[in-house]
């Protein structure tokens, strides 16, 4: 090979290497994304049965319920909607009834009842998700506490 | 009193760097050495009026000093002493004077060690790192004041967070600063020789040991961070692509990249331009971090702060110094002189490859971090990007390197031998594919998948051994003579090969624990028993107990393994009382490199807990190779040829000596 095509191929590999690597990441926006949804959103949104979903609101007060082994069933509300959530696992230390929280999981086709695999309600006592914090105060509901991070 | 003393030395040490940032760049441009050496004792200066002020904080937090307003906010007097120190940077004002501290010392290490400079480099050095502290100091007076009074004086303060209260806030902050702040350094080189326009191999030489040391620390700080997460979260997972710990880590890729480019500029006179740029990337990096963790944009346990108009004076300050960077290089690159040209399959053609894929996986997690919050601001769409995406995209682009990393020492600069390289690595693929088959039939389970990335980490480690190996000329030359050799390389060798082999634990570690760990979510009354990892845990009920500011309930296990008693674990759950927040307190064994980790979860109403128990074999491998890398930076740090008093001298004489080594 001449110089000049020497240096062509090298370029013409670390272009295809950029190359797969957008490609990549386009496929992984596409795959591994979760979209933020609060209860009342979901009547329109129309979320398939199986798409991984974040989703966001308070723990309806009193609505906790402990079921067989380590699962947990809780209903999440922004006041205009409500979903049924159950959780097998254990809760994060911070989840309290009335309080902010983020369950990431999906909706099994055929039921309401939404299937979290994770649930957060991380890190401060006084913290409240930002998402739910912005969509709850979009909404006017009275926040229970303080709803920033200090 | 004392405490305006801090707060005016601060305002003095404001006024230092503003001198600092002008006079020696004017000096440099007009050639007058009496300008120039303002830079030195300016730094001096600066470093120790930023020390008093420091220290006069740290002083506060000691005394219990509520009468400081971020004193009040995040100490309180029953917390240990330790805790009371480390509370000084467990805050937003805090963690922004350490930060300055962090960047006066290097300052300060430059003017020290830097005799040997260019007067009119080191002029430049010295003032962009005063502009970098003066943009800072900026910030705090105006908008992170910790010196702020309170009247009336409170009694108590509102204590600490809980989970910053532990031994890793003294250590995990610093760290991670040390390696951050660090690359301002390379930052400040970068711009002192565009402002300059030339650049060349002794460039790099001076730049290389900074690179090297914070990078050192980076690593540290980063891995210490994961471990502290891991032990203290209490949810098992020790990195969770969380947009904070991205911050940390796009800095740590970019760092590595620059330090492998610099070794080709250093060499080669090559990449000249390049390593300019990343340079000032990696920086970039940092300064970005910087403002996602501190302007509030994101919401974790490290966002300490909401205030808007410190974000927006943050994302000026990253404007600005991002900006005027890029434009100054933009202008100024074109006239620096192109270096050569070399061939594909070579030492620097492998550090190009390198390059290549840290780069491009850097900028992976960039697009990954701040997607969200760009979709946010446009279109109002709330997603999160987390594990699946960082894991698909930066796992997949990264395993490359790992097969490329033990050919790039083999192969010579100039023109490379692939073909002996790979006769070379034969044993130590053969070997790793061994091993890697061998544990996973001995741990039974996972994909089959799990055995190439086994065996990729185990190909690293055998890889810089084999690097060694043919150094010393073990395979030609009798053993005594071959030792001989050995003990005679340069420390750089060591350190490559200790740094690389670091790298192969880790992701040895990493990919075992993925692979193998077990997890278990069982209520358990005292008396019942659980099964993880061939333990044997017998609940034995709760303990109540209190610490100095909290109460906790104490979950005691008895564990077996067969019939042979193993001990015991502590599992707790922890009430702060002051902000009457809950904490987890996970109980770990360590078994070897592998990990027995309990965490207890909620009571249930019949005298029952649930307990959530994991197995994480091989877990310590990851914070292991963590250490390995960071022993191989500081064993290259210690090679005379990157000494910063000796770059001159040691370029004519290292040089021919380094090849004939090889």
């Amino acid at each position: 090979m001449t110089r000049k095509q020497k240096r062509l191929a090298v370029i013409a590999g670390g272009m295809s290497f950029i190359i797969a690597a957008v490609l990549l990441v386009m496929f992984a926006f596409g795959q591994a994304v979760a979209y933020f949804y609060v209860p009342g959103d979901l009547a329109t949104a129309n979320v398939p049965p199986g798409t991984r979903i974040r989703l966001g609101g308070l723990v309806e007060t009193g609505s906790v319920t402990r079921g067989e082994g380590s699962t947990v069933t809780f209903t999440v509300t922004d006041t205009i909607g409500t979903v049924p959530v159950t959780y097998t696992g254990i809760l994060p230390d911070l989840f309290r009834e009335g309080q902010g929280v983020v369950a990431e999981g999906a909706f099994v086709a055929g039921s309401p009842v939404f299937v979290a695999d994770t649930v957060l309600a991380k890190h401060d006592e006084t913290y409240m998700p930002k998402d739910v914090a912005d969509r709850l105060k979009a909404q006017g509901v009275e926040l229970s506490g303080k709803e920033t991070v200090k | 009193m004392i405490i305006e003393l801090g707060h005016y030395a601060l305002v003095l040490a404001l006024a230092t760097a503003i001198v600092l940032s002008v006079l020696p760049v004017i000096g440099a441009r007009r050639g007058d050495a009496a300008l120039m050496s303002v830079a030195t004792t300016g730094t001096m200066a600066q470093f120790a009026l930023v020390v008093f002020s420091f220290g006069v904080l740290a002083y506060a937090y000691l005394v219990s000093d509520f009468s400081v307003n971020n004193v009040w906010q995040n100490s309180h007097s029953l917390m240990p002493t330790v805790y009371r120190f480390a509370a000084v940077w467990g805050n937003h004002e805090g963690s922004m004077m350490l930060w300055l501290l962090i960047l006066s010392l290097f300052s300060m290490m430059v003017a020290y060690f830097g005799g040997n400079l260019p007067a009119r480099l080191k002029a430049n050095v010295l003032a962009v790192q005063g502009w970098i502290a003066s943009a800072f100091m900026l910030f705090i007076l105006l908008t992170s004041n910790p010196f702020a009074r309170l009247t009336p004086v409170p009694a108590e303060g509102q204590d600490l967070n809980p989970i910053l209260q532990d031994a890793g806030l003294a250590v995990h902050p610093p760290l991670l600063y040390l390696g951050y702040v660090g690359f301002s350094v390379c930052f400040s080189f970068a711009i002192a020789a565009l402002l300059d326009g030339r650049i060349d191999a002794a460039w790099a030489r001076w730049v290389r040991p900074w690179t090297l040391a914070a990078w050192t620390f980076l690593t540290a700080g980063i891995a210490m961070g994961s471990y502290w997460a891991y032990y203290e979260l209490g949810w098992g997972g020790w990195w969770f692509w969380d947009p904070v710990e991205n911050a940390s880590f796009m800095p740590w890729l970019a760092g590595t990249a620059l330090l492998h480019s610099a070794l080709v500029m250093e060499k080669r006179e090559a990449l000249k331009i390049w390593t300019v740029l990343l340079a000032i990337l990696t920086f970039s990096l940092s300064l970005l971090g910087t403002f996602l963790v501190r302007s509030g944009v994101l919401t974790s346990v490290h966002a300490f702060a909401t205030d808007p108009s410190r974000g927006i004076f943050i994302l000026g300050i990253l404007t600005i110094f991002i900006g005027g960077a890029l434009t100054l290089f933009a202008i100024r690159a074109p006239l620096l002189k192109a270096g050569g040209l070399f061939a594909p399959i070579s030492r620097e053609g492998a550090l190009v490859l390198n390059n290549l894929i840290l780069t491009v996986s850097a900028a992976t997690v960039l697009i990954g971090t701040l997607y969200p919050l760009l979709l946010e601001t446009l279109t109002g769409d709330k997603i999160s990007v987390g594990a699946p995406f960082f894991n698909l995209t930066f796992g997949l682009l990264m395993s490359p390197l790992l097969v490329a990393v033990p050919f790039g020492p083999l192969l010579a600069w100039k023109r490379g031998d692939l073909l002996g390289a790979m006769q070379r690595l034969y044993v130590a693929a053969g070997l790793a594919l061994m091993l890697a088959l061998g544990l996973y039939y001995v741990e039974n389970g996972g994909p089959v998948l799990a055995v190439f990335g086994l065996a990729a980490g185990l190909f690293v480690i055998f890889g810089s051994l084999t690097d060694l190996w043919y150094r010393a000329g073990f395979n030609k030359l009798s053993f005594a003579i071959a030792m001989r050799r050995l003990a005679g390389l340069p420390r750089s060798a060591f350190g490559t090969a200790l740094a690389h082999m670091g790298l192969g634990v880790t992701v040895l570690g990493i990919v075992a624990v993925t692979t193998f760990e077990t997890e278990t979510v069982v209520e358990m009354k005292p008396g019942m028993t659980a099964e993880a990892g061939g333990y044997t845990l017998t609940f034995d009920g709760l303990r109540q107990a209190a610490g100095p500011n909290y109460t906790e309930d104490r979950g005691h296990f008895m564990l077996r393994k067969g019939e042979v008693d193993k001990g015991e674990v502590w599992s707790s759950k922890r009430l702060y009382t002051a902000r009457r927040m809950p904490t987890t307190e996970a109980g770990i064994r360590s078994f070897g490199m592998s990990q027995l980790y309990v965490s207890l979860g909620d009571p249930m109403g019949d005298g029952g807990i649930v307990v959530r128990i994991w197995w994480k074999p091989y877990i310590l491998l990851i914070w292991f190779g963590a250490l390995i890398m960071m022993a191989g930076g500081f064993v290259s740090l210690s090679d005379r040829r990157l000494r910063v008093g000796a770059p001159r001298r040691a370029k004519a004489v290292a040089a021919p000596a380094l090849e004939a080594a090889e």
